[in-house]
């Protein structure tokens, strides 16, 4: 999954879309996929890096980024 | 080894600019834990998910509310428990160890009563449906039973011939009392003088005596006015009985249909800042008969059957989440293991659900499936949930009335009962459904066998 270039994020959570002038704010857990996604990391980087540092299991969180994922399409702020 | 960082689902939320409501944005979601200090995680573990709970504490302190806002403003006050709002045997012993009578509408309901230590003369038998059988036994134990239509109280002539005691009535009145729709199906019409009709046929029979008079003006009603309205048409009639037979009813039934806290479908303020106080109902009824012509030193008894209204707060559901998905247009949909046909009052409220535990402080507009292959079963068709994962527990806030009644066996057996009583100690007062306990009343025909 690639993020759109020039989504940006603030520290507080808040995300900015200039291609359509929306506006999101994210938890904590979600800016970190947000960030992790603008470094350009793969998705199953992504998921073993969260298991490694976060309280959850991979299968759980695996499940719980894709569901992320698609709302991220939704709002097309995915390329 | 490093400690790990606390996980919370990750959330992304559009913010849509724009007027908002006249009363601001929830932060956060409030979360339910445990129900009279008991851990909703304990009890599910204990006793099922789902599992109905009930809080005994919450049936008492709600009824003696009620009975302070009548009691501190007429004198002579008398409770009667509406078996048909919830008629578990547990239950109905609570309100009468309160004091209650029993309010029934039907045969099964009537030997209920009387199975609960009812005594006959504490039975107030209402409804459309009496047997013959019915009124002979009503008649022999003294019970009052409350006509309904012509049919009945021409049956009840009937019986009464053959019979050593006389039948204690009342007629059931319906009215207009400003609201709409207003209730006619039920008991005599007063504004066409069908009611008055009723009432000379009764006097005249000399074969029943004349004890009361019956009203339930509706259901769910959100303003205490027409109740008022009600009260002083039953004073008229009781003065008229008496300026014309020279003969005093000795109760008004009032009947029930008190507002719950629930919020309405469709309503656009929660049912919890509309629903009217008790005091309002019983400043509305006691000022009407105490201003009304009745001879202020013989006031009737007022006779209050609500039942909604006095335990609706006391009945959760707690359960679990079963799945969380994703619509076509990217709306999240949650399916939890409470469905339309043991929360049957999800058809006309938006109940209210909470997380049993801290959920964070994200929430996503979500609708609320039950567990049933069917499309019909939603719980809240669009609500501001945070996300909660597969096996997390919820709390389903004021279900005491009508669901343990009204609900069905369909597709999921019905769960357990439980009882949370006033020091805290948990009681199951109905057991779950099992398919032998189902099964045990079908037959096969030996062909199929």
């Amino acid at each position: 999954m690639k993020l759109k270039k020039n989504i940006a994020v603030s520290e507080s959570g808040f995300l900015f879309d200039p291609n359509t002038g929306d506006s999101f704010s994210v938890n904590e857990t979600g800016k970190k996929i947000i960030e992790l996604l603008k470094e350009e990391k793969t998705d199953d980087e992504i998921i073993k890096w969260f298991a490694e540092n976060y309280e959850i299991d991979k299968l759980t969180f695996e499940n719980n980024f894709y569901d992320f994922a698609a709302v991220l399409q939704n709002y097309h702020l995915t390329e | 080894m490093e400690e790990k960082l606390k996980y919370e689902r990750p959330v992304i939320t559009k913010i849509n600019a724009g007027m908002p409501d006249k009363f601001g944005m929830q932060a956060k979601m409030p979360v339910i834990t445990e129900i009279d200090e008991i851990p909703v995680k304990k009890l599910i573990e204990q006793y099922g998910s789902p599992s109905f709970i009930i809080s005994e504490k919450t049936i008492r302190k709600t009824f003696n509310e009620a009975k302070r806002a009548f009691t501190s403003r007429y004198p002579k006050v008398q409770f009667a428990w509406s078996y048909k709002t919830n008629y578990l045997n547990a239950i109905c012993k609570i309100y009468h160890s309160e004091g209650s009578w029993a309010e029934v509408v039907s045969g099964f309901e009537y030997d209920k009563a009387v199975a609960n230590g009812i005594p006959g003369n504490k039975i107030i038998f209402n409804g459309p449906d009496k047997s013959k059988e019915d009124l002979i036994k009503a008649t022999e134990n003294g019970s009052y039973i409350h006509i309904d239509h012509f049919d009945e109280l021409y049956e009840l002539l009937s019986v009464s011939e053959k019979l050593e005691k006389r039948p204690k009535v009342a007629i059931r009145v319906n009215m207009d009392t400003g609201v709409y729709p207003q209730w006619d199906r039920f008991g005599f019409n007063y504004e066409n003088g069908e009611a008055w009709n009723a009432l000379n046929r009764i006097m005249m029979s000399e074969k029943m005596d004349l004890v009361g008079l019956h009203t339930h003006i509706g259901t769910y009603m959100m303003t205490p006015a027409p109740y008022a309205v009600a009260a002083s048409k039953l004073a008229e009639l009781a003065v008229r009985i008496e300026r014309k037979f020279n003969h005093k009813i000795k109760y008004i039934d009032m009947g029930g249909g008190f507002a719950s806290k629930n919020t309405l479908k469709g309503a656009y303020l929660p049912g919890k800042d509309t629903c009217p106080t008790f005091d309002q109902y019983a400043e509305a009824i006691s000022g009407a008969l105490i201003n009304s012509d009745l001879d202020p030193n013989e006031m009737p008894t007022l006779f209050l059957e609500t039942g909604r209204a006095l335990i609706d707060d006391a009945g959760y559901i707690i359960g679990s989440v079963l799945a969380n998905k994703r619509l076509a247009d990217g709306r999240r949909s949650m399916i939890i293991d409470t469905g339309v046909n043991i929360l049957f009052t999800s058809f006309w409220y938006e109940h209210e659900i909470y997380p049993a535990k801290e959920a964070g402080s994200h929430s996503e507009d979500t609708t609320i499936y039950g567990p049933l292959c069917m499309n019909i079963d939603i719980i809240r068709s669009a609500v501001k949930f945070p996300l909660l994962q597969k096996g997390d527990n919820y709390v389903i806030k004021r279900v005491g009335a009508y669901n343990m009644t009204q609900w069905m066996q369909f597709i999921t057996l019905r769960p357990k009962i439980v009882l949370i009583d006033t020091k805290g100690k948990t009681h199951i007062i109905r057991e779950n459904e099992t398919n032998e306990s189902l099964t045990s009343h079908e037959k096969i025909p030996d062909y199929l066998k």
